[in-house]
């Protein structure tokens, strides 16, 4: 169901899923498909959350456009979800089977007579930050999150929407669909409950200061790496060294970058030995000649994503080295780097000089900066624990480090969980 | 009702700036012989919607081309409910931006686009949906903690459950494990996996009925309808269900073959199961002699991660011999346990376990490859071990070793592992040998085989990141370690997933509508069968085993068993299977309804049959991005792939195309079919299809397939630029203008 603008002062629904990524819109959907009324909201302008940012899924190497593509179809095409962008839970009260949510809609700034035919963005002369590219690159002030945004709109950052250029992209908008005087909303909904699926964001790699992240331009994290690779990317899918523009030669891989490690996050992400694994073959693909280098402390491919570790190790340039990286420095006459680890299996301290270093660095619950209401219980490092008697269900990576198989099996159980709050026995 | 169509064309978004809108709108009524034709400036404004409406009510319009923006854009906005059959035109995406503006080719396939959106209208019906009196109550194979969780969760949700055990008791393996390792924080110490709580909550739930020493006999019928028979100590018993979930659980590897790693050695080099059996006991005692256990050497990936056992991995038994390990110190605190693996695998939350277990004194770690599984002079074990952290070959020495063995699901059968590959073959056969030789859980009287086809390693999934709990066969569900090797309370976990899905299932086949993914569609395949030639392709190509057939090899359809892709459609040479709102006469009529000029020399035509899940987003996406390519395709979206007939290729060479081109999912052992097999079958009935060419004395350049991925947008228009140069190598359709 499309987004409308204003929204009404008081809406209904069994269930509130919080965050429109993988986890929130399965579990809005599956919820819908068992004929229930369900309201999905999500802090950014589009759905999709961070599933988009990557080219490939592991182990199959598929395209996530394939799932989004689907789970949009049916959302659109399901009149009991109610989609609503921008939106966020300022406060809930209640008990399981009887929630009152407080919810805030940011303003978009443009509404729903868009047909983005993208005529305002070409004479837009303000530029910004592109966040879905990790800053990479640019966007103009009023733009549309990415190909596969839903609701398919334009968004205006609300950091320029008061200024004067502003006034030229709603000259160039025949459908009259900028509206720069959009203001913020705020209503109550009723549910009976919630699962609360707001996912993850990076670690910051700047934190970990041995690894020179922030320092050396070539050092990249690889929710970077994974933005390189894709064609709708900052460089349109070829792989390039940051400093210089120049084709690679040699990757190395910095496995557990601030992970399972006191000093940053004591936990493992799970999914980062996959994630590098897969960013080889990227690389693979592009240079058939590089030297690849993983360096690791243990290699984290269970279950049947042990086939795709298989498959790498019959790479004759993929170099698989067991002993996390120390320290990074810089080569400053080529901007190579250099990766000192300890080799674990000999007992020897080793150099490595590469064109080009990726952090796999862990995911950041982001429950830490923004914990979930109703008492939910966290464990030490942001994750929400689920009990059952509660109204609010943790879903996806808000409640453990997984992959997008997790995350949807995760939230589809979640659904039901929510669905079923305030009937427990 | 006779149908009267309203074509309703759109202005905005460039496409009055693009094409001749007045010839549209004449191609409509005097070509096409639609009764109504508007044009409006915003057909997606409130205004523009009410032109419709109003010519729904007034003027009796129940048959409705949009010719506008592609049917991904606003389809809420177009719905006119259940009675008025509506089809989105695309002259957007498909032609206003990625085409000449003002130009005569261009606008020629504009007005074709408007007359195959009314053959399609005119040639179909809105469907009505199939509403039986169904059943809502839920079967649950399997006792365990996936079993009873899942049973938990959809009686909670108002359904009356039936739970079977094979077993006399319920609890799975989780009723031989003293312990589970840590899911609550803070990870540290093993606790109580909360089996016999459930067990208590199952068995005092008013609306679960549970039966054990109990096994399903036969299956037979259909989601909605499944007429079960059950075996239980000598006596039957049936009940009709409407969806099923297949929490049949594991079992351990065979530790047998694992002579290499020292069973059969001696008494004193068991198995992790076994394991847990001493550990339960509360005594450590060594199985040989009886003296008391004051070292343990555990062997991990015992057969695991291993091409000539399970080339898998388990997952779980790190953390498994890790609790194991602990137990151990706690009940005897001079106790010296190693743990000798290839890599720790504790992902997520469970790395603090692995923490914790680090910081223990008595328990020792490292990495190697395990030479040799010896006895001493004593009795004891001796376990050499090479590559290991320290850079040396080490030799331990214990009074018990572990092998830390794998998981292998229920529904694993012997035989079909011998290839290690996917059993699906274009035409069904070698799926359905392996679901004949299934491990009789389920037991379906479904024609093409007694279980759940299963992908690799004896797991019967769907292979599919994003859907993990659809399998081949529709209102059933797997659930827990017979899915994926995993620990207690992720089966507990994954069981909550199943229900939801379950009970999804039993709510949409009462409404009669179909589940993913083409969740919600009403439509279903109608067979005239008095003219079936019994040649059995479309009880064998059909993915999900929806046909059986009676003696005389005629099939019988089972419409809630259907995904409604239409592969059956494509399937048959009869052409006597058709839907409602997608029929082989429809899209005759539209391949027909277009235009072909006599001239061959710049006005070539080619024709392309796109899949509408992921190549036709494709060409959509191509639009957006404002990416031209050139203008002599004529493109025919549809269901999957593999519903395509091969009769609309006679149609289309019988019209004067010049070439036809197929565009399809990723097919092969990494399927991206939402249908798994549809673009492998379009490809595998290529062969038809040259055969044909060959008969009409035509190239078989003219026909090609491929795969395209939404992502690939960009090649859209190198596909279509480059098929039309081989076509303008080969030269006009002979056949074109007669």
């Amino acid at each position: 169901m499309a987004e409308s603008t204003p929204v009404p002062s008081r809406i209904e629904a069994d269930t509130l899923v919080v965050g429109g990524g993988i986890a929130g819109m399965t579990a809005a959907i599956e919820t819908a498909e068992a004929g229930r009324k369900v309201i999905l909201i999500e802090k950014m302008p589009s759905l999709g959350g961070r599933v988009l940012s990557s080219f490939q899924y592991f182990p199959k190497l598929c395209p996530p456009t394939c799932g989004i593509e689907i789970n949009l179809k049916r959302i659109r095409l399901n009149p009991l979800i109610r989609v609503m962008t921008l939106t966020e839970v300022t406060g809930v009260s209640g008990n399981p089977g009887e929630l009152e949510v407080q919810l805030t809609v940011k303003p978009r700034f443009v509404n729903e007579k868009c047909t983005c035919c993208g005529e305002c963005e070409k004479v837009c002369e303000i530029e910004r930050d592109d966040e879905f590219n990790y800053g990479m690159c640019k966007t103009k002030a009023i733009y549309l999150p990415h190909l596969m945004a839903y609701p398919p709109r334009y968004v205006v950052d609300p950091a320029f929407a008061k200024d004067d250029r502003m006034k030229k992209c709603v000259d160039a908008c025949t459908y009259g669909a900028i509206d720069l005087n959009m203001a913020e909303q705020t209503l109550t909904a009723k549910v009976k409950g919630i699962v609360w699926a707001t996912g993850w964001k990076p670690y910051d790699a700047t934190k970990i200061d041995n690894l020179g992240f922030g320092r050396y331009k070539n050092v990249l994290t690889n929710v970077m790496m994974e933005r390189l690779a894709a064609p709708n990317g900052p460089t349109q899918g070829k792989i390039m060294r940051p400093s210089d523009g120049h084709e690679v030669k040699s990757v190395g891989f910095v496995q557990c970058a601030g992970s399972r490690d006191e000093n940053h996050l004591p936990y493992c992400s799970a999914i980062c030995c996959m994630a590098s694994m897969k960013q080889a073959t990227y690389i693979r693909t592009q240079y058939p000649e590089a030297d690849i280098y993983m360096f690791y402390i243990d290699v984290r491919s269970p279950g049947r994503l042990e086939d795709f570790y298989q498959k790498m190790q019959k790479d004759a340039k993929f170099h698989l080295h067991r002993g996390k990286v120390a320290k990074i420095t810089e080569n400053p006459t080529n901007g190579n780097l250099i990766l000192e680890a300890e080799d674990t299996l000999k007992g020897v301290i080793t150099k490595t000089e590469v064109e080009m270093a990726v952090l796999a660095t862990g995911m950041v619950p982001n429950a830490v900066d923004s914990p979930p209401p109703l008492d939910t219980s966290l464990d030490e490092f942001g994750f929400i624990v689920n009990e059952p008697g509660r109204g609010l269900f943790g879903a996806g990576v808000a409640v453990c480090p997984t992959d997008v198989s997790g995350s949807v099996q995760d939230a589809t159980g979640a659904a039901l969980k929510a669905l079923t709050a305030g009937a427990r026995r | 009702m006779d149908p009267k169509v309203g074509v309703y064309i759109c202005k905005g978004c460039d496409i009055a700036k693009t094409l001749d809108i007045e010839a549209l709108a004449k191609a409509a009524i005097s070509d096409a012989k639609a009764e109504i034709c508007k044009v409006h400036d915003v057909l997606c404004s409130p205004e523009g919607v009410t032109i419709i409406r109003d010519d729904i009510e007034k003027e009796g319009v129940n048959r409705v081309v949009v010719a506008a923006c592609s049917g991904r854009v606003f389809p809420e906005l177009f719905d006119f409910g259940p009675q008025i059959l509506t089809d989105r035109a695309n002259i957007r995406e498909q032609v206003a931006w990625c085409h000449e503006p003002n130009n005569e080719d261009t606008q020629m396939l504009g007005e074709d686009n408007i007359r195959m959106g009314v053959a399609k209208v005119r040639n179909g019906e809105p469907p009505e949906p199939l509403i039986e009196e169904s059943s809502r109550d839920i079967l649950v194979i399997g006792g365990g903690m996936t079993g009873m969780t899942a049973a938990l969760g959809a009686a909670q949700s108002g359904l009356k459950v039936t739970l079977i055990e094979k077993e006399k008791n319920l609890g799975g393996w989780a009723s031989h494990f003293k312990m589970a390792f840590p899911k609550k924080p803070p990870y540290q110490e093993p606790e109580d996996s909360g089996w016999k709580e459930l067990v208590n909550q199952v068995e005092n739930n008013p609306n679960i009925t549970v039966k054990k020493e109990t096994v399903v006999e036969k299956t037979s019928g259909q989601p909605g309808h499944f007429a079960v028979i059950f075996k239980s100590n000598g006596s039957d018993s049936e009940h009709t269900f409407g969806a099923i979930i297949m929490a049949a659980g594991w079992r351990p590897y065979e530790a047998s073959k694992l002579g290499h790693l020292g069973y059969g050695v001696s008494p004193d080099v068991i198995t992790n199961i076994q394991m847990e059996e001493l550990l339960a006991k509360g005594e450590l005692k060594r199985p040989s002699d009886g003296k008391p256990v004051e070292s343990v050497a555990f062997i991990q990936c015992a057969g695991s991660r291993d091409e000539n056992h399970l080339p898998y991995c388990s997952s779980v038994c790190c953390r498994v011999s890790m609790k194991q390990a602990l137990l151990v110190r706690r009940m005897n605190t001079e106790a010296k346990v190693y743990i000798l693996y290839k890599d720790i695998r504790t992902p997520a939350q469970y790395e603090r376990f692995y923490a914790h277990i680090q910081n223990d004194d008595g328990i020792f770690l490292t990495k190697g490859e395990i030479a040799q599984v010896s006895k001493d002079g004593d009795g004891s074990l001796l376990v050499d071990v090479n590559q290991t952290i320290m850079g040396e070959d080490i030799q331990v020495k214990a009074d018990l070793v572990v092998l830390a063995t794998g998981m292998v699901p229920a529904s694993k059968v012997e035989e079909t592992e011998a290839t290690g590959e996917q059993a699906t073959t274009a035409d069904g056969k070698k799926e359905a040998q392996s679901a004949e030789k299934g491990a009789h859980i389920l037991n379906l009287a479904y024609r093409q085989g007694t279980d759940l086809p299963t992908l690799k390693y004896g797991f019967p999934d769907s292979h599919f990141i994003c859907f993990p709990y659809e399998t081949k066969r529709t209102g059933i569900f797997a659930a827990g370690a017979v899915r994926a090797p995993m620990d207690m309370s992720s089966a507990a976990n994954d069981a909550w997933g199943a229900a939801m899905k379950a009970m999804q299932a039993v709510e949409a086949i009462a409404q009669g509508r179909a589940l993913h993914p083409r969740a919600g569609d009403t439509s279903y395949p109608d067979f005239f069968l008095q003219r079936c030639t019994q040649c059995k392709r479309c009880t064998e190509e059909c993915p999900f085993g929806t046909l059986d057939e009676d003696d005389k090899g005629t099939p019988k359809p089972n419409p809630m068993r259907c995904r409604r892709c239409g592969i059956c459609l494509g399937a048959c040479p009869e052409r006597i299977i058709n839907f409602k709102n997608f029929n082989v006469n429809m899209m005759s009529k539209m391949i027909k309804s277009i235009h072909i000029p006599d001239e061959f020399e710049e006005k070539p035509r080619i024709l392309a049959f796109v899949c509408e899940n992921d190549a036709m987003p494709a060409v959509d996406m191509a639009g957006i991005k404002r990416l031209k390519y050139n203008s002599m395709v004529r493109i025919l979206p549809l269901r999957c792939l593999g519903s395509m007939n091969v009769v609309w290729i006679n149609d289309a060479l019988a019209s004067g195309f010049d070439g036809v081109i197929l565009l399809g999912c990723k097919k092969g052992e990494d399927y991206q079919c939402h249908f798994v097999r549809g673009s492998e079958l379009a490809e595998y009935r290529m062969d038809n299809v040259r055969e044909k060419l060959k008969q009409l004395v035509l190239e078989e350049e003219r026909v090609e397939l491929h795969e395209v991925a939404i992502s690939d947008y960009d090649k859209i228009p190198g596909i279509f630029n480059k098929f039309l140069e081989t076509i303008e190598r080969v030269g006009p359709n002979p056949y074109k203008g007669m």
